[in-house]
């Protein structure tokens, strides 16, 4: 659409990947990841609250009470391996190879509500222990930036399966490309920030 | 039954206060003429179609001026309201219940939902047509952004009359504002209306962004760009960067509220000097959003009418850059009380005086330009010069407040009130003011009366002095800020009495821009030529108003101040004539889903205020639902024939 | 052209128009592998110096942040592709990216700075 007809800084018009052929795509793709700068400074404030907060346990259990090093060491591997395998369905948009594309992004949601189940049950067990939001500060903190993380895959899988029907009904077209290619933005997005959570909440609750 | 029904009334409703039973019925009374004369008229169709589904950028920005001018009403009238409560001691006009209501709403409108739209309304108007496009980049989202910001106006306001307003402050800082001692749906109405159109900013902020760096004619580098340009684009910058931090916050004191969350409570752990903290991470950058679009406007106006181009070009733009990154390291000297100790503050307040520097240069710039400049007088110049040395003022002051220890002394003071009125008056309103009067023909091809106007000009001004420097002085006699009333004793009633004559002069300034426009829209000159103050930026080469499609052909940009450079070949006698043929125009199709969806977050935002989560929750998936019904739109756009455009520049007499 | 992109763009088949025809023969996705494994490994890694306390808590905590800052810059590199030239004016989104983790570190130093309430001076 946008009257981009007269974006003449657009080079190789055609001879880019698939998803920058039209302009109006390119642009797209750009303000996404100005989207994900602000994503970022998001999770920044989430993750300075969790830092100031994390050693305010009032009367409830402290990190090493509630974290289980084989739940989230589990967490992350999938978390890990969606991102690859949605790297791999790019990487088959790209070869043109629209079947392999639409598998490895099935794939790819089939890992991210694996993800979404353990982390749930995660939170339940804690809940179950006492361990709640309104325990302590700590815990408001932990499940906040846990929790906005774990939204954030959930939307995405929500995401990208529509991706997916629009790629049944129409194909691959430019346009589904590109869709396809942001979505795919947001998912590695997701996997840093997974990354900081298992390394500043996780690994240094362990330490603690 | 009946009781149930009464109680949740009388709880639902504000009950008890005659100024609140004025106001519902004249909200009433404008919501039935405003039916009856849209019914009677029958203009139901033209509003939906021409207005509440465009995705123009022009007719956008024009909403957001109407809308930013009646918060400045509504605000006004808080102040006017305040300034009359302290017009003597022990006055008993206002309550202090009442009082606190007025100056939380008073701030909260003000910044949020007058200055932050008023900026967005110049940003829309005038960039896509500065930059030589067709529209922002992403026009949809513009037109979201724009009914985020409208509901979540909607939101705030309403409370006044159901629920009960916000009291705890504009900065809203808990434990005050916890559940343990506002209980009230008021806090809630706060945290919500602000979540609602912090959304639409963000998504303004990209969208600008996105628009300047690759919308831009051939030609136009960065340096070619206008400086009001590169003003909105340092803005975006620290919209993207801030109104994150801002998201978080107002979460944050909502889980407190409904979740029972330990993030600002007292007990468990909770720390509320943490919510000042990450408030004012976003709110330090905030005043620089504001101010820097009219510090575009100033450097606009100024080259203008000063018939000169701007004086140290680079070196504004270098400023406004320096000034959008420091922005983000000064955040603590709003909290420097708080004792977050010598380091902190220390740091802090090196920060602050350091961002003064570029500030300081930008004024030079401007003195500089006009330094024998064949000046012409006219309303937009008038209150740029106005601006001037209220800005002195006002940044002097900014760096008496940035020295830590003396902090101590004029924090939360009346000193602080007049400070921040002084940068956001003399700043900001100022200068979206000139922007108005500067645009208004570009908008609407009318010029406004310039008598009327001087009239207001005088009025605003003299008034804003002689409200404000009295306050200086009653800081440093001891008034703190958020005072509902004082007694005698204080030696304070004189500057008190004073103040507030200037704020009823400021209250007839602004009856008289009312009166101003009214009058031009009758009687006013009209703008034919399409630049009526001889211009130097792309926007006064289109007719006024200009075309739908902006530009029917892209023009080819080869230097600064481009129309300028065109206007001066013209006038050496060769005429640089547009002899290329129009091409077909792609343009975005009008859609009335931004609208149902703002609605659908108004009535999540109402449900979540009364904690109705049933609703909530329906109006979440009409939400995702409305989202997932773009995503399979594909036919989003149309293109115009080569036949419409010049049928339409024919009507304008451009072929 | 550096090396190492030139490497890319022969194996991962992202660089032009002729990989959507599927002429391209290589079918190998090195580049994700790789960027696949250094992940693991980054990861294995921090999780086993922390369950056998290597060293030191403060030095620990400074590597296995270095290694997650690492892993970023894999995940970016190797699956988000950010060297991308195709990209109209490319580098305008690493601005933005490099300013939002300029105020991310900020954020989050500043604010544990702000909120030790002037414990370093005491
Ligand atoms: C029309 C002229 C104005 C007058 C006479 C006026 C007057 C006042 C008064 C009397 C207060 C309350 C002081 C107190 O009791 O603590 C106040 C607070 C405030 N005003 Fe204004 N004001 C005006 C315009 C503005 C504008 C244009 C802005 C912003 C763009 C603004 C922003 C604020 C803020 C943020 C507060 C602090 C509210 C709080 O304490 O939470 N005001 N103003
Ligand atoms: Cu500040």
């Amino acid at each position: 659409m946008a009257m981009a007809d007269f974006l003449v800084k657009a080079p190789s018009a055609g001879r880019g990947p698939i998803e920058y052929t039209h302009e109006d795509d390119a642009l797209r793709i750009f303000g996404f990841w100005v989207f994900i700068a602000t994503d970022m400074v998001l999770f920044a404030s989430l993750f300075a609250t969790y830092a100031v907060l994390y050693r305010h346990v009032g009367h409830g259990p402290g990190p090493l009470q509630i974290f289980d090093v084989t739940g989230f060491a589990t967490e992350t591997f999938i978390l890990l391996t969606s991102s690859f395998t949605c790297g791999l369905s790019t990487y088959s948009m790209h070869r043109g190879q629209k079947g392999w594309m639409m598998a490895w992004m099935v794939v790819t949601i089939l890992l991210g509500i694996s993800f979404i189940s353990f982390e749930l049950s995660e939170f339940i067990t804690d809940v179950a222990q006492g361990a709640t939001l309104q325990t302590s500060a700590f815990l408001s903190a932990f499940f906040t930036l846990v929790g906005t993380h774990g939204a954030h895959v959930s939307l995405g899988i929500v995401w990208m399966t529509l991706i997916l029907i629009q790629l049944a009904i129409r194909d691959l077209t430019p346009t589904t490309a590109r869709k396809a290619f942001v979505v795919s933005l947001y998912w590695h997005f997701l996997d840093i920030v997974w990354i900081f959570i298992f390394t500043i909440v996780y690994l240094l609750g362990e330490m603690s | 039954m009946l009781h149930n029904a009464e109680n949740f009334a009388s709880h639902f409703f504000v009950l008890g206060n005659p100024m609140i039973y004025g106001a519902d019925v004249s909200i009433l009374l404008v919501i039935f003429g405003i039916v009856f004369v849209l019914t009677y008229y029958k203009k139901w169709g033209w509003l939906w179609r021409e207005w509440l589904t465009t995705v123009d950028h022009k007719k956008i920005g024009i909403m957001y001026l109407i809308a930013a001018l009646l918060m400045l009403f509504r605000g006004g009238v808080d102040a006017i309201l305040m300034r009359t409560q302290l017009i003597m001691p022990n006055m008993s006009f206002l309550k202090a219940q009442h009082y606190n209501e007025i100056f939380t709403t008073h701030g909260t409108i003000m910044i949020l939902f007058m200055a932050m739209p008023f900026i967005f309304a110049m940003m829309n108007i005038v960039v896509p047509l500065q930059i030589g496009a067709r529209d922002v980049a992403f026009p949809y989202l513009n037109a979201i952004s724009f009914w985020l910001f409208f509901f979540a106006a909607m939101l705030l306001n309403i409370s006044f009359v159901i629920g009960g307003s916000p009291d705890a402050g504009w900065t809203s800082y808990p434990p005050l504002a916890g559940i343990t001692f506002d209980k009230g749906p008021g806090e809630n109405f706060y945290l919500l209306a602000l979540q609602i159109t912090g959304i639409g900013s963000m998504a303004t902020g990209i969208n600008f962004f996105v628009t300047i760096m690759k919308m831009r004619a051939p030609g136009m580098t960065l340096m070619r760009m206008p400086l009001f340009t590169w003003s909105v684009l340092a803005a975006s910058i620290i919209i993207i960067f801030a109104f994150p931090v801002l998201t978080v916050a107002l979460t944050l004191l909502l889980l407190d509220r409904l979740a029972g969350a330990h993030f600002f409570t007292i007990f468990d752990g909770g720390n509320p000097m943490m919510y000042v903290n990450l408030f004012w991470m976003w709110g330090h950058p905030e005043v620089y959003i504001v101010v820097l679009p009219a510090f575009g406007i100033f450097s606009e106006v100024v080259a203008t009418f000063s018939r000169k181009r701007t004086f140290g070009y680079a070196s504004m733009v270098a400023s406004m850059i320096a000034i959008a990154v420091i922005s983000f390291f000064t955040w603590v000297h709003h909290f420097f009380t708080m004792g977050a100790g010598p380091g902190v503050n220390s740091f802090f307040a090196v920060a602050t005086m350091i961002i003064a520097i570029p500030t300081g240069v930008k004024v030079f710039n401007w003195l500089f330009t006009m330094y024998q400049g064949r000046i012409k007088m006219h309303l937009p110049m008038l209150w740029a010069i106005a601006f001037i040395p209220n800005f002195a003022i006002g940044g002097a002051t900014g760096v008496m407040l940035s020295v830590a220890p003396a902090d101590y002394q004029y924090h939360n003071s009346y000193f602080l009130i007049a400070h921040f009125h002084q940068v956001l008056i003399g700043g900001t309103v100022f200068g979206m003011l000139a922007g108005m009067y500067y645009w208004w023909p570009k908008m609407f091809g009318i010029i406004l009366n310039e008598r009327l106007g001087r009239w207001a000009f005088w009025f605003f001004n003299i008034g804003f002095y002689v409200c404000f420097l009295p306050q200086y002085w009653l800081g440093w006699m001891g008034m703190t800020r958020r005072m509902y009333t004082y007694s005698t004793g204080m030696g304070w009633s004189l500057w008190n009495f004073i103040s507030t004559i200037g704020a009823y002069m400021m209250g007839i300034g602004f009856v008289f821009i009312v009166i101003e426009v009214g009058y031009s829209i009758l009687y006013g000159e009209r703008d034919l030529t399409g630049d009526p103050w001889d211009g130097r930026t792309l926007e006064w080469s289109l007719p006024s108003p200009a075309p739908h499609y902006n530009f029917a052909r892209i023009p080819e940009i080869a230097g600064r101040d481009a129309w300028w450079t065109i206007k001066e070949a013209r006038r050496k006698g060769d005429p640089v004539v547009e002899s290329k043929p129009f091409k077909p125009i792609h343009m975005p199709n009008d859609s009335g889903r931004p609208f149902v969806l703002s609605v659908l977050f108004f009535v999540f935002g109402f449900s979540m205020v009364f904690t109705w989560y049933p609703l909530a929750f329906v109006a979440f998936l009409g939400i995702l639902i409305s989202l997932i019904l773009r995503s399979f739109e594909y036919h989003t756009d149309h293109t115009l024939s080569v036949e419409e455009i010049r049928h339409t520049e024919e009507a304008y007499g451009r072929v | 052209m550096t090396s190492i992109e030139h490497h890319l763009e022969e194996h991962s088949g992202r660089s032009n128009g002729l990989d959507s025809t599927g002429m391209d023969e290589k079918h190998t996705p090195w580049n994700h592998i790789i960027g696949f494994s250094i992940s693991l490994v980054l990861t294995v890694l921090a999780l086993w110096m922390v369950l056998h306390h290597i060293i030191h808590a403060a030095v620990l905590f400074g590597a296995i942040m270095a290694l997650a800052i690492l892993q970023a810059f894999v995940q970016l590199y190797f699956f988000m592709h950010i060297t991308e030239h195709h990209v109209p004016q490319w580098p305008f989104h690493v601005w933005m990216l490099t300013l939002g983790v300029t105020f991310t570190i900020l954020f989050v130093v500043a604010s544990i700075w702000i909120m030790s309430f002037g414990a370093e001076s005491y």
